[in-house]
């Protein structure tokens, strides 16, 4: 059950294709996630996880329907809806050559936050992810576990109401896996919206109340987690993952 | 403010901390224009002030060879050397021993030649006088031609100053010749060597000025060509940062996450072009200094600033602009660092070439000077031209100015449309 009846996401007949490709990716997809909620999207590689969250964030443009945060349309223009969330991509996405220190204070600038906010919200952030010590040392020199807790400081400098984490938790040793997981339950219980992909089952069960399982463009099943497991019969994600989109490869 | 602020610091401490990059676009640059400066300083000053080393094989026995070997001698040009006339066959290996670049081989009846063609050509003008009857037997045939050898090194220019100043040479010995059969046909005794000098030497002098701006008659150096055009050529080089750190920020997650926040990219792009505007400035800065106090401590003339400075300042702020925007440019649309580094390269120097950097524009014909107005280079070195060589003003380089600054909004127009054709604004 949502912690708030409103809504975070609002995605209503989104059709999307990439420009010159003929497949589509997505045809009249239809999804609702409340505020609050800490939301999990899986599904195969290739299922369309990273192409939804990119639609959602505006890095890419719906072709048809419409997708709303908070009530308010997303859309490539419209600047002021990208205040209302964070985005932590899959990718390392900083700048390498900086320290966490100076990375925070330009990505906090350009998400609004004045020079006292971006003081406060870094010393924060390089407390509890554990970064003081090499705050003011090139990221480009870190461990994986290091670069993937930058990269989540970053996404989440300017207190969104809505935080999207794309694989936060990939190439990541169990200390920092664990670390990252609290730290994002903690988002969340101080009113943080959570959508999050991860091929890590067990971690994502552990994490997500609410559920949606792409392939193809489609969601095969969405809802609660617990109510989705039984309504197919199995014990676990994976078992419910396997069952559902097959055991082929793909790309 | 503050978002451009922190942009701007951003770009320089990533800027500042690229190693390789400051290299290209700073000791690269001044290492090219030491070099380049040095080698033209010594060829102007083998051209100019230095003589020409030139090998003559002596093959006549008579008197005009040896007025001619005078003759070539006063020209100024030459420092003659004589070699044995046995050794005609080896010319080129005489040269290439001694270090010279020009050879020239007289033929062994050239006083009889040109004794015969005198006493024909005054015997005609006798006639035509007449003063006597033709009775002059006609001549066998012309003089022997001499023969020039020259090392390929040396340009076409040179070697046409080069002929035409032995065909004068030669051209005395024949008047000469012809003055002094002519007087002696007449008078019955030899032409006295006073009159004979009067006649033969030039009543006309030529005195050479450069043409500048502002009256001061300074001859340019290498130095005042070489400076400002390679400092054209440095701030072009930063395409070798600039270009690649777009790229490396569109390829790299970090420019998903820029358009995920709620700041154009806009502001990305005029941070960087603020920031790399004053690394342009500073290559300029650093370059001219060199030129000014560098250069004469490793015996290359010192370079002369225009008495403009504003102009000069507006003109390499515009200068650097363009680099700057085409350095952009090419980064939106490169889809790989690899990509923008090797065009980005490749086209500088192409539009070096073009813009007259390597070879001048007003020696270009036909397509090339067509294309040369559509190099940014060309104007900004037109302009460098006009206050560094011919002493000009501000007022004097605007329509360069105007120019290039029509090329710069064009270019950066062609990065607006493609980023939005990437989607990236």
């Amino acid at each position: 059950m949502a912690v708030n009846e409103s809504l975070a996401v609002s995605i209503e007949n989104v059709g999307f294709r990439y420009p010159g490709n003929t497949d589509v990716s997505f045809s009249n997809l239809n999804l609702q996630i409340a505020k609050g909620e800490r939301f999990g999207l899986f599904g195969p590689n290739g299922a369309g996880k990273t192409t939804l969250m990119n639609l959602m964030t505006g890095v890419l443009s719906v072709n048809e329907g419409s997708i709303k945060l908070f009530e308010q349309k997303v859309d490539g223009q419209n600047k002021a809806v990208n205040k209302l969330f964070g985005f932590v991509p899959q990718d390392l996405s900083f700048y390498q050559e900086l320290s966490p220190a100076e990375n925070l204070e330009f990505f906090g600038a350009w998400a609004g936050l004045n020079k006292t906010e971006i003081a406060k919200q870094t010393d924060e952030l390089l407390h509890i992810l554990g970064l003081e010590d090499v705050r003011d040392k090139a990221v480009g020199k870190f461990s994986g576990g290091m670069k993937r807790r930058v990269n989540l400081a970053i996404g989440v400098i300017h207190n969104p109401q809505l935080l999207f984490l794309d694989e936060p938790t990939v190439g990541v040793d169990v200390q920092t896996r664990h670390a990252i997981i609290s730290y994002l339950r903690k988002l969340n219980e101080n009113g943080t919206t959570l959508i999050y992909t991860s091929h890590q089952l067990s971690e994502a069960e552990d994490l997500c109340e609410h559920i949606a399982l792409i392939d193809e463009g489609k969601i095969i099943t969405q809802g609660n987690i617990n109510a989705v497991l039984k309504e197919h019969s199995n014990e676990s994600l994976e078992e419910l993952f396997i069952n559902l989109t097959g055991k082929a490869y793909r790309n | 403010m503050f978002k451009l602020w922190l942009s701007i610091k951003k770009d320089t401490r990533i800027l500042l901390r690229d190693k390789v990059g400051i290299l290209l676009m700073f000791i690269m640059p001044i290492i090219l224009v030491v070099v380049v400066t040095s080698i033209q300083n010594s060829t102007f000053e083998l051209v100019n002030k230095n003589k020409l080393p030139i090998l003559i094989c002596n093959k006549d026995t008579g008197k005009a060879s040896v007025q001619l070997i005078a003759a070539i001698n006063k020209i100024g040009m030459f420092k003659v050397t004589q070699i044995s006339k046995e050794k005609e066959k080896t010319v080129a290996d005489e040269m290439h021993d001694q270090d010279a670049l020009l050879g020239v081989v007289i033929p062994a009846n050239f006083s009889e030649r040109v004794s015969a063609k005198a006493k024909n050509v005054s015997g005609k003008a006798l006639t035509s006088f007449g003063l006597q009857a033709d009775t002059i037997k006609k001549e066998a045939g012309g003089i022997d031609p001499l023969t020039l050898y020259y090392n390929p090194v040396l340009q076409e220019s040179l070697r046409f100053s080069v002929q035409g100043a032995i065909q004068s040479a030669l051209q005395l010995v024949e008047s000469r010749q012809t003055l002094r059969t002519l007087y002696f046909s007449i008078n019955e005794k030899p032409l006295p060597e006073k009159l004979e000098n009067e006649m033969l030497s030039s009543q006309t002098t030529i005195n050479m000025f450069p043409v500048s701006k502002d009256g001061v008659r300074t001859t340019p150096n290498a130095s005042q060509h070489n400076v400002p055009a390679w400092t054209i050529f440095a701030m072009f080089f930063v395409i070798m940062s600039l270009g690649g750190s777009v790229v490396r920020e569109k390829i790299s997650g970090s420019f998903i996450r820029l358009k995920t926040l709620p700041t154009s990219y806009l502001v990305g792009l005029l941070s960087k072009q603020i920031t790399y505007l004053c690394v342009t400035l500073l290559q300029a800065i650093v370059i001219f200094s060199m030129g000014i106090w560098l250069f004469p401590y490793i015996g290359l003339p010192a370079l002369n600033l225009p008495s403009d400075i504003f102009a000069l300042f507006i003109v390499t702020l515009v200068c650097g602009w363009c680099a700057v925007s085409y350095s952009i440019c090419v980064g939106v649309f490169a889809e790989t660092q690899e990509q923008a580094n090797g065009f980005g390269a490749v086209s500088i120097v192409i539009l070096a070439c073009i813009g007259g950097l390597m070879v001048p524009s007003f020696a270009m014909q036909g397509l090339a000077k067509t294309l040369s107005n559509f190099s940014p280079m060309h104007w900004c070195l037109q302009a460098y031209y006009t206050l560094f060589l011919e002493g000009g003003k501000l007022k004097d380089v605007l329509n360069n100015i105007g120019s290039l600054f029509i090329i710069t909004l064009i270019i950066q127009f062609i990065t607006y449309l493609g980023l939005k054709r990437k989607n990236l604004i």
